[in-house]
């Protein structure tokens, strides 16, 4: 299917999304419809990077909160008061993205050219650098925190929590549509390559360094998206809870547990996991809710690799879970260097 | 801030203590990602369980905590070998450990210290002992035992390590077997159990580094998050599985984070290893000592 | 004609390891090289260094009269120089087609070559043919064997379109049928234009195939010259019977 009939008919359904969760009558289904739509968007934003590259990002956290502090900073600016909820939720979306992904950009550009684990490990790195950053920024708060005032109503909408729940579900819409259209272009087949097997994508032409920077920019911009409207959704915001890990390990776990070879396996894994910790937030505990995501993942990680789509193509498609596309297991094989960096060589 | 020279000998002297410590943490670190290229980001939490336990032999039993870690080396020892066991059979062998090897430990580090926060709380645990307290006094520097002891029983521990890498049969096929397995293939030697034991020794350390940690500062189980960072900047810093660079990377560390936090105060001072780590990937990620 | 090739002192360590000491070499376009040297001589090393999959600390490399050092692998594809790995590294996540494709995805588009997807799947296809792959192109390189995937290997190859191929050991494992297969695919290629570097152990396959031969040894070329003279030298004879 092209691109543009996938685009009406996701709007179609995600039309039928907004009008079923009104005809439930209860704004709950919003604020809790609201949390998956935007994990939704993490995972997505993250799987371009992780399942489409084989980059593994631990500073989602970090870009989702460059997003939502952009929001923050851009309230103090037009001042605290009526004027600032008609700042439309799209502006702020546009600026959080444009934000994170040119802090993508940047972390790409010094990070990319390392071994994967390296990359991993700065973003670690980098999440607690842009933290610490905020922190101690007086202007959005600091580690006192940001209050934003949640305006009553949108036009035409009703509640406002209706309004944020729209905007963050056309964001889903478009995210997903970004990473189909990408899975199925020239550009996704590059970053196969550079998943399997970087060496040998460079040999053969592929420009490494530049298809992982894009992956970076477009990832990070796409997560600055979902955080944009967060201060709005919560009303107060903290930077240990906005930069947690928390938000690292649901981005990773939700696209392992789908599936990370297609755009649909985030899909699925965010709205079965976002659910079912929900659920579990509010029947057991929140602590436990994390216990779960970790054991989870675990246990996906190790039994099916491949996700949910990939149990279902084993057991529908008969094509074999085991194989995740791995290397072809040779004892003298050479390590895998990043081709155009500084990692260390050894005789290849 | 007025700069004085006493509080400027003070916190070089305390940095350089604390570093003594952190190398003990990064050690195992430096074993499993810088030898074995295994990258375990769990490891702040076997350290966190090592504190844990030294906590709950020094609350019922009066226990030291350095002895309770050194009883407790079995045991990590034995939990290192299974996960590593794990590792190998669903990643390594299917060439997989660079995107779920490394979920896997993410997803580790959350169950155990999810498991911790269900079993003993969010409250801080602290540990008692005769050295915890008492601070010496040298001339203008003061030297509190709590980390003076740690200090110095990690050095130990890190030359006893160093000891059997470079001395012992089993410590030199870990070397090798980071370098080229065929070889020891050929030689008779299983790179797979050689693995095994030292990632298992690598975990046996967090143990120890556990005891230290409680000794030096309270614990809960979110506290390791913080030293992810530090440990795999002071690993890269120092040169990737070089225990003597491990321990200088650790006290230049430790003297870094002292002088900003004194000077420019403490919430400052998580940037510092992270910036140091960001510096090193991307000048020279083979380290100070890199092979 | 034309040199394509030039190789100048150049030298790589690995430590304290001397993997290549000053090699100086220049390749004309057109030329049937045959490289050979005992094993850890160093051939792949050099291949290595002159496509940039390695870094030479030493010397120059230039193509087509272009100095290329520092440039990333895949310029050097792009321009025209391409190789195929001694231990095969076929992309494991996509079919046969596939790994074909994307050469031409990447480095004949980049020189601004535009064909049509039916254009570029029947090219893929004759790639496969050529190579006695097209059986199987919508498998998946696990299901092949050793020998089937060094195929695949020069396929992939030769997908970049390249004014040099080096093929580096391609051969290994093939029956003498398959071996003459390769050769005339590579002989065909040669006149076509495209100049050839072939590294192998098997010497019936290099002595047809190579107008000059060139041994490395330890790091260092020992002999460069016409394949029964250098046959000839001592040096070579000592090299490869003690």
């Amino acid at each position: 299917m092209r691109t543009l009939p996938f685009l009406v008919i996701s709007l179609v359904v995600a039309g039928l999304v907004f009008a079923g969760a009104l005809a439930v009558g209860n704004d709950y289904i919003f604020f809790a419809g609201y949390v998956v739509l935007q994990y939704v968007v993490l995972s997505t934003a993250w799987n371009i990077l992780g399942g489409y590259c084989g980059y593994v990002n631990f500073g989602t956290g970090a870009f989702f909160a460059l997003g939502a502090y952009s929001t923050v900073a851009i309230y103090n600016l037009i001042g605290k008061n009526e004027l600032s909820h008609v700042i439309p939720i799209p502006v702020l979306m546009l600026v959080g993205g444009i934000v994170s992904g040119i802090v993508g950009f940047g972390m790409g550009y010094l990070t990319l050219r390392l071994r994967g684990a390296f990359f991993s490990i700065a973003t670690l790195a980098l999440a607690v650098v842009l933290e610490t950053l905020i922190v101690n920024w007086d202007y959005v708060g600091g580690s006192r925190g940001a209050y934003i005032l949640r305006p009553e109503n949108a036009p035409l909408i009703g509640s406002y929590v209706r309004y944020l729940f729209l905007t963050m579900l056309l964001l889903a819409v478009g995210s997903l549509v970004i990473a189909r259209l990408i899975e199925r272009s020239r550009l996704g087949y590059g970053m196969a390559t550079i998943r399997d097997d970087e060496l040998a994508a460079e040999a053969s032409g592929v420009p490494t360094l530049r298809v992982k920077l894009i992956a970076t920019t477009i990832s990070g911009a796409l997560m600055g998206m979902a955080g944009a409207p967060f201060p709005y959704y919560i009303g107060y915001l903290q930077p240990d809870s906005t930069f947690a890990l928390d938000y690292a390990i649901n981005a990773i776990a939700m696209p392992l547990i789908g599936g990370t070879s297609t755009w649909i396996g985030p899909l699925i894994g965010a709205i079965l996991l976002d659910s079912l910790q929900q659920l579990i937030t509010v029947t057991i505990s929140s602590a436990v809710n994390l216990l779960i995501v970790g054991c989870l993942l675990v246990a996906f990680v190790i039994l099916a690799p491949n996700g949910i789509v990939g149990l279902f193509q084993k057991y529908f498609q008969h094509k074999d879970d085991d194989f995740v596309g791995r290397r072809p297991a040779s004892l003298d094989e050479p390590p895998a260097v990043a081709p155009s960096g500084s990692a260390p060589e050894s005789p290849a | 801030m007025i700069f004085s020279f006493d509080l400027l000998t003070n916190a070089i002297v305390s940095g350089i203590l604390i570093g003594g410590f952190y190398a003990a943490m990064a050690s195992g670190v430096s074993l499993s990602f810088g030898i074995l290229d295994i990258v375990n980001i769990a490891h702040p939490a076997f350290i966190i369980l090592g504190s844990y336990a030294a906590y709950m032999m020094n609350h019922d039993f009066g226990l030291d905590p350095i002895l309770t870690s050194i009883i407790m080396l079995p045991a990590f020892y034995a939990l290192g070998a299974g996960i590593y066991q794990i590792y190998y059979v669903a990643f390594e062998k299917r060439g997989q450990e660079s995107l779920r090897g490394l979920a896997f430990f993410f997803g580790l580090l959350f169950i155990t210290e999810v498991t911790l926060v269900l079993y003993f709380g969010v409250d801080y645990r602290d540990v008692e002992a005769s050295y915890i307290g008492p601070t010496l006094h040298l001339a203008n520097i003061d030297i509190p035992l709590r980390i003076a002891v740690p200090c110095l029983v990690s050095l130990l521990l890190i030359a006893a390590l160093q000891l059997l890498l470079v001395r012992s049969f089993i410590g030199r096929a870990i070397m090798a077997v980071a370098q080229d397995q065929l070889a020891l293939r050929l030689m008779a030697v299983n790179p797979i159990r050689i693995k095994r034991i030292a990632f298992a020794i690598s975990i046996a350390t967090a143990s120890i580094a556990g005891a230290f940690l409680i000794i030096i500062q309270p614990v809960e189980p979110s506290v390791g998050r913080d030293y992810i960072g530090r440990i795999f900047a002071i690993c890269v810093l120092g040169g990737m599985g070089s225990l003597p660079g491990t321990v200088i990377a650790a006290m230049l560390i430790g003297v870094v984070e002292s002088l900003t936090s004194t000077f420019y105060g403490p919430s400052w001072a998580p940037a510092v290893s992270f910036g140091f780590l960001l510096l090193t990937l991307a000048v020279r990620p083979a380290g100070l000592l890199g092979r | 004609m034309s040199e394509l090739l030039e190789v100048d002192n150049l030298s790589k360590r690995f430590g304290g390891f001397v993997a290549l000491d000053n090699i100086t070499l220049t390749v004309p376009a057109g030329e049937r090289l045959g490289l050979i040297g005992p094993n850890g001589s160093g051939k792949s090393t050099l291949v290595n260094c002159i496509c940039g999959t390695l870094r030479n600390e030493q010397g120059s490399v230039r193509f087509n009269g272009r100095p290329i050092d520092g440039m990333p692998a895949h310029k050097r594809t792009h321009l025209g120089l391409a190789r195929s790995f001694q231990l095969p590294r076929p992309f494991p996540s996509l079919t046969l087609v596939d790994n074909v494709r994307i050469p031409r995805l990447y480095t004949v588009e980049a020189r601004g070559v535009h064909r049509t997807v039916e254009e570029v799947d029947e090219h893929c296809h004759g790639l496969l043919r050529e190579v006695g792959l097209e059986a199987k192109a919508r498998q998946w390189p696990r299901d092949l064997t050793q020998v089937e995937m060094r195929k695949l290997e020069l396929a992939r190859a030769m997908a970049a379109e390249p004014k040099l191929l080096i093929a580096d050991e391609a051969m290994a494992g093939l029956t003498h049928s398959e071996i003459d297969d390769i050769l005339a695919l590579l002989v065909r290629l040669n006149e076509k234009g495209v100049t050839v570097i072939l590294i192998e152990h098997i010497m019936s396959a290099v002595m047809s195939f190579s107008r000059r031969l060139v041994v490395l040894v330890s790091g260092r070329m020992i002999a460069d010259g016409k394949p029964d003279e250098v046959m000839r030298n001592p040096e070579v004879e000592k090299a490869y019977l003690g």
